[in-house]
């Protein structure tokens, strides 16, 4: 019997619901309880480095999730026929494809943001969030599976990026996706009344306080310890 | 299994050939596209020079090439300040001199663009000239464009960018607290010697009594060295057309 029998249980069973519970899981999981960034703690590089404004923060966040879904997707689809020996090339060659691509498409339609991320969209590549997905999940793992997988990672990362932006952007630059906000403030009050901004906040020491303070925060409320 | 070396090799040059593909595919159809975004950077760059950041931030894509068609027009000159219009039989345009390219031959064999920038409506009045520069900061070229005023003298703007230089440190060339401090220095001193403008060691300090001093960036101190040497080397590249101008505008003002 064995393995013909097997194969018919699973050919028999239920197809599952497009968002099951258990799929749904593979998407939230990663916004809190096993965030990318403060619980893995991967891909502090890229938080500290493009969050000092809202607007290349945000450009930041689409193109990793871009890339995460998309070499999910690739990697999980070939995932019967990678051989193993040269499975991490083959996912640096997909991954750095993606990558090249958001890279182009920004030069040809942002270009202003394409500068001002420079070598960040590259740096993608060695995110450690992307490879570290396709080598856990996406290449023992379905295609939808995966792309939700991935989903799910990439917010983890896009929010806490997101979050780590507005704070700096609000206390180092006055201003929130470049709307003053500070000096909306100070308008309020007179003339004379004016809020100090904050010049540690625009630098990489500002990421690195903010987001030991939303782990801290976060840690508090869900009692993750470090095992 | 499937692990036999010619599968690993086969799966390896297919997929590498299919990437490829897909690469110069993506490159072939936005290659346009990010010629006209760079062109249009450029022309920012070279209007940073005379108008303010936040006016060119304001503009349309559409606005900035009709302000920059409108204002500005363009000759190339040699070493000596005579002007170029053809190279090799092809005739020379100055948006499409490569200054990087040039950098690269003798100085006296490469061509210098000038932009000149009218008053509105007035082809003949020139307001500023606007001189490119390009050098080597700490990691990789550094560039930028700078104002002169009509008496070839005072700066009356400057724009720097670069390739590769340290966030938060060299990189701050480009910002417009940064480039502000250049605006009304002067390049010549009393006796009429090109002395340019050079950026100081340390930051905080006030030069606004020195001319040919500008407050430097504190942790970038070679940045601002290559900053220096690329106004030095440029100005003096240009020097021949400056003073070709500064004399024939002294002849003018004392008829």
């Amino acid at each position: 019997m064995s393995a013909e029998t097997i194969e018919k249980a699973i050919e028999k069973k239920p197809a599952e619901a497009l968002l099951s519970k258990r799929r749904k899981k593979l998407v939230t999981d990663p916004l809190v309880d096993d965030n990318p960034i403060t619980i893995q703690v991967l891909g502090i590089c890229s938080a500290l480095a493009v969050t000092t404004q809202m607007k290349p923060t945000l450009v930041m966040a689409i193109s990793v999730i871009f890339v995460v879904v998309m070499s999910n997707l690739a990697i999980s689809l070939l995932r019967n026929t990678i051989p193993t020996r040269v499975r991490i090339i083959v996912q640096l060659a997909v991954v750095a494809t993606l990558v090249t691509l958001v890279s182009e498409v920004l030069k040809a339609f942002a270009y202003d943001m394409y500068k001002e991320l420079s070598v960040f969209v590259g740096l993608i590549i060695t995110n450690c969030i992307v490879m570290g997905r396709l080598e856990a999940f996406a290449l023992g793992n379905k295609p939808y599976d995966s792309v939700l997988d991935g989903l799910g990672s990439a917010l983890g990362y896009s929010w806490i990026i997101l979050a780590v932006a507005f704070f700096r952007e609000l206390l180092g630059s006055g201003s929130v996706f470049g709307v003053p906000v500070y000096e909306y403030i100070s308008g309020l009050f007179g003339p004379d009344f004016k809020l100090a901004t904050n010049g540690l906040m625009v630098s990489s020491v500002g990421a690195f306080i903010i987001l030991g303070l939303i782990i801290w925060v976060q840690r508090t409320i869900t009692g993750y310890v470090e095992h | 299994m499937q692990q036999s070396n010619v599968y690993i090799i086969t799966f390896s040059v297919i997929l590498t050939v299919v990437l490829g593909l897909l690469l110069s595919g993506t490159s072939q159809v936005l290659g346009p596209l990010q010629k006209e975004a760079i062109a249009l950077d450029k022309k920012k760059q070279i209007l940073g020079a005379v108008i303010s950041g936040e006016e060119i931030d304001a503009m349309s894509p559409e606005q900035i090439n009709a302000f920059y068609a409108n204002r500005i027009s363009s000759v190339v000159v040699d070493i000596n300040g005579k002007e170029v219009t053809e190279q090799a039989g092809a005739p020379v345009n100055a948006e499409n001199v490569d200054i990087a390219k040039n950098y690269k031959k003798p100085a006296d064999q490469r061509l210098f663009p000038v932009f000149i920038f009218h008053a509105e409506g007035d082809n003949e009045a020139v307001e500023s000239y606007i001189f490119p520069l390009y050098g080597a900061g700490l990691w990789d070229a550094i560039w930028g464009f700078i104002a002169l005023d009509t008496d070839m003298n005072t700066v009356g703007g400057i724009t720097l960018a670069h390739a590769g230089e340290t966030p938060g440190l060299g990189a701050r060339i480009t910002e417009p607290g940064v480039q502000e401090r250049y605006t009304g220095k002067e390049i010549f001193d009393q006796n009429g010697e090109l002395v340019a403008i050079q950026m100081q060691k340390g930051e905080g300090k006030d030069y606004s009594s020195d001319p040919h001093k500008v407050d430097g960036m504190s942790g970038a101190t070679i940045t601002g060295n290559g900053v220096n040497a690329m106004l030095q080397n440029y100005l003096g590249y240009y020097k021949s057309f400056i003073e070709s101008k500064k004399n024939s505008q002294a002849v003018a003002e004392a008829l």
